[in-house]
């Protein structure tokens, strides 16, 4: 199980949690956006957006619905929310958290490669990469 | 003009009546502006101390030169503007004094400690002497670098935001081979660290060279990384005997992939100026332990305020800096570690003289620095190290991780579940400091890490009085 994301170490959050954390988002005028993949190395940044953020937010209902569309579209893929700060010193994402896993996680290989004096260089490397998008955790 | 009487004769005069002490002087938005506490000797006057003071850190000499008038002297010479008596301490005074741009060259904190707290410090005409806090102003914050990624780059980097960022020290400090070092590292962050660290002392001795402790950390950190799916770092000290040591012991760690090196403070001002233009010049994040500080810092009446460090860091540039735990083993009032705090991470600090801060300070758009939270804390704090030190700093359990009963990964675990769980419960509205205990106690009801963790440390403080508190007193009104 990967542990990305602000909560990363809790038990998956519920609806109700998650409606929560939205709201205090919304409650800080953060935009939300959500974002699905089927690569979770932890250097893929850039996963796929499920349409533009959502700006000027008055609850956390039309993010909550989102949330659930995303999910019923793509139930095998990894699905977050994140929650942007467009302050002066932030401008950057404040939140981030997964709502959705895949029921199995397979995990990464980490290859190595010895170099002379014992330098290596590492790979690591999704097993889920290892078929094509759209296949992956099925 | 600040020509008096005979100002020019050959012979000593007092520091204020050669135009080094201006009670009517307006400083300028240019100058460098300082707080000094002054304890005169008995009998000396504190506008002649504050003066002295000014003249000794900018163009005085003990006597009059007279090639002075070859100069734009009066442009140079620094100007006590303001002293005031400190309350509660009859033989004490803070000097306000004001320092022309020109004194200084640019981007260089070596040399503005040169002139500031150069030879002033051991003059006879004071008992004791303490730079509170400088104002730098923007025409010179300009000419620094800055942290080279700052708090925002650096939460990009990792892909971790919302939380404070969790480490630990390893330990024991001293005597664990290379590879069993490596081991603590990979099981505290498969547990869920985001860093380890080096200790200031461990760099390379006999019982661990630093080219094993690096293989076999980095060999570590490349294992947690496959265990969690998240970006880990070992803060690598490449703190070393000279400055082409520490360049090649920094090559080292980026080569094999480490996304953070450190140093200590002890290595010096232009050592840690260099090594931030290497991490900037490479993308690695740079780690400060600040080492030995406490030699100058901690006593109230003499040497230099831990804010002062901590600005002139954050404009040499450093990532990370240790800037205290308030509930921690280590000194530190809460007041003034609050102004540490604003003082590495926000765009514009108010003077404030609760946090112990004299003046404004702007840093126009220098990014801020992570301030490190270390020594003494447990799972059982978290709640109280939030509330005082909020979300962006990086709390590091050492003992609190790798004395756990369940094993490290475990002490790992529980920190960290310990501080998603107040976070969460934080943005859920829950009043985290009032509740904190009983929300730890929920949460570790899922959590047996937690559990244990909290059944061995919950009732641990350090609850001594600080030696280095503001002035000011918060008096409660009705």
């Amino acid at each position: 199980m990967i542990t990305q994301g602000t909560f990363g170490c809790l038990p998956d959050l519920d609806d109700d949690q998650i409606a929560a954390q939205l709201s205090y988002a919304v409650d800080h005028g953060w935009a939300i956006s959500i974002e699905l993949t089927d690569d979770p190395h932890p250097l893929n940044r850039f996963w796929e957006m499920w349409g533009l953020p959502l700006f000027d937010l008055t609850g956390p209902q039309a993010a909550l619905h989102e949330i659930r569309a995303c999910r019923q579209a793509f139930p095998d893929q990894y699905v977050r929310v994140n929650a942007f700060d467009s302050r002066k010193g932030r401008e950057s994402i404040v939140l981030s958290f997964l709502v959705q896993r895949p029921a199995v996680e397979p995990g990464f290989r980490l290859e190595r490669q010895a170099g002379p004096g014992r330098r290596m260089r590492y790979t690591l490397h999704p097993y889920a990469a290892d078929r094509p998008h759209g296949e992956r955790y099925r | 003009m600040t020509t008096t009487s005979g100002r020019w004769d050959a012979g000593v005069i007092p520091y204020a009546q050669m135009g080094y002490y201006e009670p009517d002087y307006e400083p300028k938005d240019t100058d460098v502006l300082a707080a000094f506490r002054i304890t005169p000797q008995p009998g000396v006057d504190p506008a002649e101390a504050g003066a002295a003071v000014a003249g000794e850190s900018s163009t005085a000499t003990w006597t009059v030169v007279w090639t002075d008038r070859l100069t734009d002297h009066s442009r140079y010479q620094a100007k006590c503007y303001r002293v005031d008596p400190v309350p509660g301490a009859p033989d004490q005074y803070i000097a306000r004094i004001a320092y022309d741009l020109d004194l200084f060259e640019e981007g260089s904190i070596a040399n503005m400690t040169s002139s500031i707290i150069g030879n002033v410090f051991g003059f006879k005409a004071l008992r004791a002497l303490r730079l509170e806090d400088l104002r730098i102003p923007v025409a010179y914050v300009k000419t620094f670098d800055g942290p080279p990624h700052g708090i925002v780059a650096e939460r990009e980097m990792l892909n971790k935001y919302g939380r404070p960022l969790l480490g630990c020290t390893v330990k024991p400090k001293l005597g664990l081979s290379a590879r069993n070092y490596g081991q603590v590292v990979y099981e505290g962050l498969r547990g869920g660290l985001d860093f380890t660290k080096d200790d200031e002392n461990i760099n390379s001795q006999p019982f661990m060279r630093w080219r094993e402790r690096y293989l076999w950390c980095m060999e570590a950190v490349e294992r947690a990384q496959e265990r969690t799916g998240e970006v880990k770092g070992h803060y690598l000290n490449v703190t070393a005997p000279s400055m082409e040591d520490m360049y090649e012991r920094a090559e080292f760690a980026k080569e094999l992939g480490s996304v953070v090196v450190m140093m200590d403070l002890t290595v010096g001002y232009t050592a840690m100026t260099s090594m931030s233009k290497w991490a900037r010049r490479n993308g690695v994040l740079l780690h400060l332990h600040r080492a030995g500080h406490a030699t100058f810092t901690r006593q109230k009446a003499h040497g230099v305020s831990f804010r002062v460090v901590a600005k002139w860091c954050r404009l040499l540039g450093v990532d990370h800096l240790h800037a205290g735990t308030v509930v921690g083993k280590l000194e530190g009032d809460p007041n003034n570690v609050r102004g540490y705090y604003d003082t590495l991470r926000l765009g514009h600090v108010d003077a404030d003289p609760v946090k112990g801060l004299y003046f404004d300070q702007d840093w126009v758009s220098m990014p801020g620095v992570m301030p490190v939270a270390s020594g003494g804390i447990h799972a059982g704090q978290t709640h109280q190290l939030l509330h005082y030190l909020g979300e962006d700093c990086i709390l590091q359990f050492g003992g609190g991780t790798i004395g756990h009963p369940m094993g490290i990964a475990a002490g790992a675990t529980a920190n960290r579940v310990a501080v998603e769980a107040l976070i969460l419960a934080r943005n859920e509205g829950r009043d985290m400091l009032a509740e904190g205990e009983d929300l730890l106690r929920a949460a570790s009801r899922r959590s047996p890490e937690l559990q244990a963790a909290l059944d061995t440390w919950g009732s641990v403080t350090f609850d001594y009085e600080s030696t280095d508190t503001p002035d000011a007193v918060v008096t409660v009104t009705p």
